[in-house]
């Protein structure tokens, strides 16, 4: 965690709202949040928080109401259509609850998709799937495909294509729905070296608080505002390890700095 | 990109995918088969007429363009053949007979053509020669006829025919051998005027000079001669007939229209069930793969690398479908017998072929455009 480098993600006020103007519903109410490279952030709360909101933003699946919003130097709110489409893949790595992988690809193919995809797929690229893959255990799965691997491979299979391409902010939703605390455990804590080790931004959306223990800050989310946010690794670790979370500091953003 | 994805998808899953082909092959098949028949049952209602070397057929007034109800006698035919634009004109009788195999086999029916040698009506041949007098015993058999009794110019032939109460056999030398010359369905041998009448099956035996009618003119126009124009000069100079061209004429023949319409709305339905299955299948196949997609968008793929991958898909199980159904019909009919009306030439199955290969893509449409609407947001929170 290097907070002197510029932040990946840079949020001021932003706000996501739906419905008419009689009655709004505001998924985001004024979110601030800074991300730094090598940061690895858990965004947590109740359903209905504004969590998943803010992680579609912070994808460009979701453009703003209003509020500023910078992701890798990039201001999300100003790209077009197709900008987006080439932002989201060459800038952000993703893995979701589930269909995280493409059935007709083999583990090694789905990694290489990235590279695909952005047409960096070279002489000099093509080793970095399987090295990957290897450093997460999985070199002897190279050829298999998603439906002969167990839903921990899969996330695993899915880290990796999140990462092979270098982009600057990983993003995670629900990264361990669906796996055994065993399971859980191994792929976030194999995520959260990842992102320290090449320097990313790292953001996971989870209901499992036991997974904060990876992970330098946690972001408490209600009623699309932050509500609370915890650096203390002290206090970190008692949320993971069940303690109720610490009362709300009163003004609603606290120390943005670590 | 597109390629790639429609590719891996389709080589994963190659046993659905061919099983798929398989199914539009069939429905291929059975387009170009009933086209195929159309074709021949047309040819084999019709190919002595569409075969004329003539433009107008004339008909006895009120006959209402039917052949059989036509009889004109011979001396209208000089009145035809002063009109402005006419080249010739040719008498033409029809009936049916037999012609009789020499190894006692069964009878085998015909169409028995009297005509004018030399005249409109009258083929031409393949091999051997036209007819000469016009009561020689020798006549022009149709492909049909010699290949299935193994004729050859030269030969012997001999009709069967009902005089009276009597059953006579008639000996002709076979003169030519033409192509095939089809009328209702039946096998042509085409025998000059006077002998006609004299071998015709009759309900009273034959005098014999007995005036010969024919039941239509066939009317051969100069080059560069307008249908239209002689067919009115016609019925304005020529009294009591009434005269068509070459394409009413057999549109009139009895059951022909409702024949092929019928098989044309065969056709049509059968493209439209291949429409719909091909439709009905990638829209089953995209519904499943909704999430896939979203996931797809959501990493940063874009709508058209997506809708591409799907058009790809489409593509390239229509091609194969129709590829093998076209080549396996096309062996199919090398080994059919003659006698099946069954007609297929390249140009229609070549026709055909594009038909079905445009119609896939197209079916498939909406499944594509379902797939670039996919809201990647669906990736997400499930």
């Amino acid at each position: 965690m290097i907070p002197m480098l510029k932040p990946v993600v840079e949020t001021a006020e932003l706000e996501k709202r739906y419905g008419d103007a009689a009655s709004p519903i505001r998924a985001l109410a004024g979110v601030d949040l800074t991300v730094h490279p090598g940061e690895f952030v858990a965004v947590v709360g109740p359903s209905g928080s504004g969590k998943t909101t803010l992680l579609s933003t912070l994808a460009t699946l979701l453009t703003p109401t209003s509020g500023k919003i910078i992701v890798a130097g990039e201001d999300l709110g100003s790209l077009s259509e197709s900008e987006r489409t080439v932002f989201r893949r060459s800038k952000i790595g993703f893995t979701f609850q589930s269909n995280n992988l493409v059935p007709y690809l083999t583990a090694r193919e789905n990694v290489e998709l990235m590279l695909r995809l952005n047409g960096t797929l070279n002489k000099q690229t093509r080793p970095l799937a399987g090295e990957l893959l290897d450093r997460l255990g999985l070199g002897d799965r190279l050829k298999s495909y998603p439906n002969q691997l167990s839903g921990g491979q899969q996330q695993r299979v899915a880290i990796a294509r999140a990462l092979v391409h270098s982009p600057e902010l990983v993003l995670a939703d629900e990264p361990t729905a669906s796996l055994d605390t065993e399971r859980a455990h191994q792929v976030v804590e194999t995520f959260a070296s990842l992102i320290h080790e090449q320097g990313r931004a790292g953001i996971m959306v989870t209901h499992d608080l036991r997974m904060v223990r990876y992970v330098d800050r946690v972001v408490r989310m209600e009623d699309g505002q932050v509500a609370d946010i915890l650096s203390d690794p002290g206090a970190i670790e008692a949320l993971a390890e069940g303690a109720p979370m610490p009362v709300s500091i009163p003004a609603p953003l606290e120390a943005l700095a670590a | 990109m597109s390629l790639y994805l429609a590719f891996k998808e389709i080589w994963r899953n190659r046993g659905r995918f061919l099983l798929f082909s398989l199914v539009v092959g069939l429905i291929t098949m059975l387009v170009l088969f009933i086209a195929g028949l159309a074709s021949g049952l047309s040819a084999a209602n019709r190919e002595y007429l569409s075969d004329l070397d003539a433009q107008l057929i004339v008909y006895q007034e009120n006959s209402d363009y039917l052949i059989n109800a036509s009889r004109l006698p011979m001396d209208k035919a000089p009145g035809l053949r002063r009109l402005p634009g006419v080249q010739e004109v040719g008498a033409i009788a029809l009936t049916n007979a037999s012609v009789w195999p020499a190894d006692g086999a069964e009878a085998f029916d015909i169409t028995l053509i009297g005509v004018e040698p030399g005249k409109p009506g009258e083929p031409s041949v393949r091999a051997g020669q036209g007819l000469r007098g016009t009561r020689s015993r020798e006549a022009i058999i149709d492909k049909r006829i010699a290949e299935e009794f193994g004729l050859e110019p030269g030969d012997s032939l001999t009709i069967k025919s009902t005089q009276g109460t009597r059953e006579e056999f008639f000996s002709l030398t076979v003169a030519g051998v033409a192509d095939r010359q089809d009328y209702l369905f039946l096998p042509s041998v085409i025998v000059p005027y006077r002998t006609w009448e004299r071998i015709r099956p009759q309900e009273t035996p034959p005098q014999s000079d007995a005036p010969f009618i024919p039941n239509v003119f066939a009317v051969k126009l100069q080059p560069g001669a307008d249908v239209a124009q002689v067919q009115a000069s016609i019925l304005r100079t020529v009294p009591k007939v009434i005269a068509a061209d070459v394409q009413t004429a057999i549109e009139s023949i009895p059951g022909y229209s409702v024949q092929q319409s019928t098989l044309n709305t065969q056709r049509f339905f059968t493209l439209l069930i291949g429409v719909l299955v091909l439709g009905g299948f990638f829209q089953i196949q995209t519904l499943q793969k909704i999430g896939q997609i979203g996931m797809l968008k959501a990493i940063g793929a874009a709508n058209r690398t997506v809708a591409g991958a799907s058009l790809w898909q489409i593509a390239i199980v229509t091609s194969l479908g129709v590829g093998l159904g076209g080549l396996v019909t096309f062996l199919l009919t090398l080994g059919i017998p003659p006698e099946v009306p069954l007609q297929l030439t390249g140009v229609t199955i070549a026709t055909t072929t594009l038909l079905l290969l445009v119609i896939g893509p197209l079916a498939g449409m909406v499944s594509i455009r379902m797939a670039g609407r996919v809201d990647p947001l669906t990736a997400i929170g499930q």
